[in-house]
């Protein structure tokens, strides 16, 4: 039962990773046009855009590491997204002269089928899994070898 | 961009997206028909592209920015390769799930690259 459930996560865990690697992509390539063709209209949005389109790119290098140090870079940029959509989404509300263009974060990434909102939760969601699946995978080893099976 | 055939292009790349994905969280693993599906969306991408190149030397030109028309057909043209060669890779369930993912992308992206080529005014 373990090795099923576990082997699963890693599966859903691989369309989540797909989905953060379609993103990063139309993250860069959206914010590299908007800073080309027209940066001065709002150069704190833009330069934000690029930022997250980065963050975009080390979660999915992250999400696809192992080990710890890949754990942490993962998190970090996934809470990262988190802050970021909620703080963009709501200065595109409150501040729409500043904020108010196009960008993954704008108005709660509703532009993207507020994927942008989703994803960070759902990515949370998973690492935690997989935190329990290393524990106990570490701690396990030894009772594997044990059992057989 | 050609209406009748970008219509035709989104509506391929959303049944082949649906069909990826039904067979995927159905438990098949990927096979000739979700490839094959994945496949014909990619295929109908390199058509665009044709049309994009032969389109404005006919006079037909885009009402927005080609640079942005462009970055979204090469993204768009990237994906079903990508999704692709992981299927092959990575044989499960769940590489299907991608390719439908993927398919519906490419469907989204191409809907924005009609907005572009014929919507935005100036």
């Amino acid at each position: 039962m373990p090795p099923h459930s576990s082997s699963r996560a890693v599966g859903v865990g691989r369309v989540l990773i797909a989905v953060y690697g379609i993103l990063a992509l139309a993250a860069t390539a959206r914010s590299a046009v908007q800073i080309i063709e027209r940066f001065d209209e709002a150069p704190l949005a833009y330069v934000l855009s690029a930022v997250s389109a980065v963050v975009y790119i080390a979660a999915t290098a992250a999400l696809l590491g192992r080990g710890r140090t890949w754990y942490m870079v993962a998190l970090v940029a996934i809470i990262f997204e988190l802050v970021g959509v909620l703080a963009v989404g709501t200065l595109s509300l409150t501040m729409p002269e500043l904020f108010a263009h196009p960008s993954v974060w704008s108005w709660f990434g509703a532009g993207y089928l507020f994927i942008p909102l989703v994803l960070p939760i759902l990515g949370l969601v998973w690492l935690a899994k997989r935190r329990g699946d290393i524990e106990t995978s570490d701690s396990v080893a030894v009772g594997d070898t044990v059992g057989g099976r | 961009m050609v209406e009748w055939f970008t219509v035709v292009q989104v509506a391929v790349a959303v049944a082949a997206g649906l069909f990826c994905l039904v067979a995927g969280l159905m438990g098949r693993l990927p096979n000739d028909f979700t490839l094959g599906a994945t496949a014909v969306v990619f295929v109908f991408l390199l058509g665009q592209v044709v049309v994009a190149l032969i389109a404005p030397v006919v006079g037909n030109v885009t009402s927005g920015s080609l640079l942005e028309f462009w970055t979204y057909l090469v993204s768009a043209v990237l994906l079903p390769p990508l999704a692709g060669f992981w299927a092959l890779i990575e044989r499960n369930r769940w590489s299907n799930v991608i390719l439908g993912v993927v398919c519906l992308a490419v469907a989204v992206m191409v809907w924005r690259m009609n907005e572009i080529w014929f919507v935005q005014g100036a």
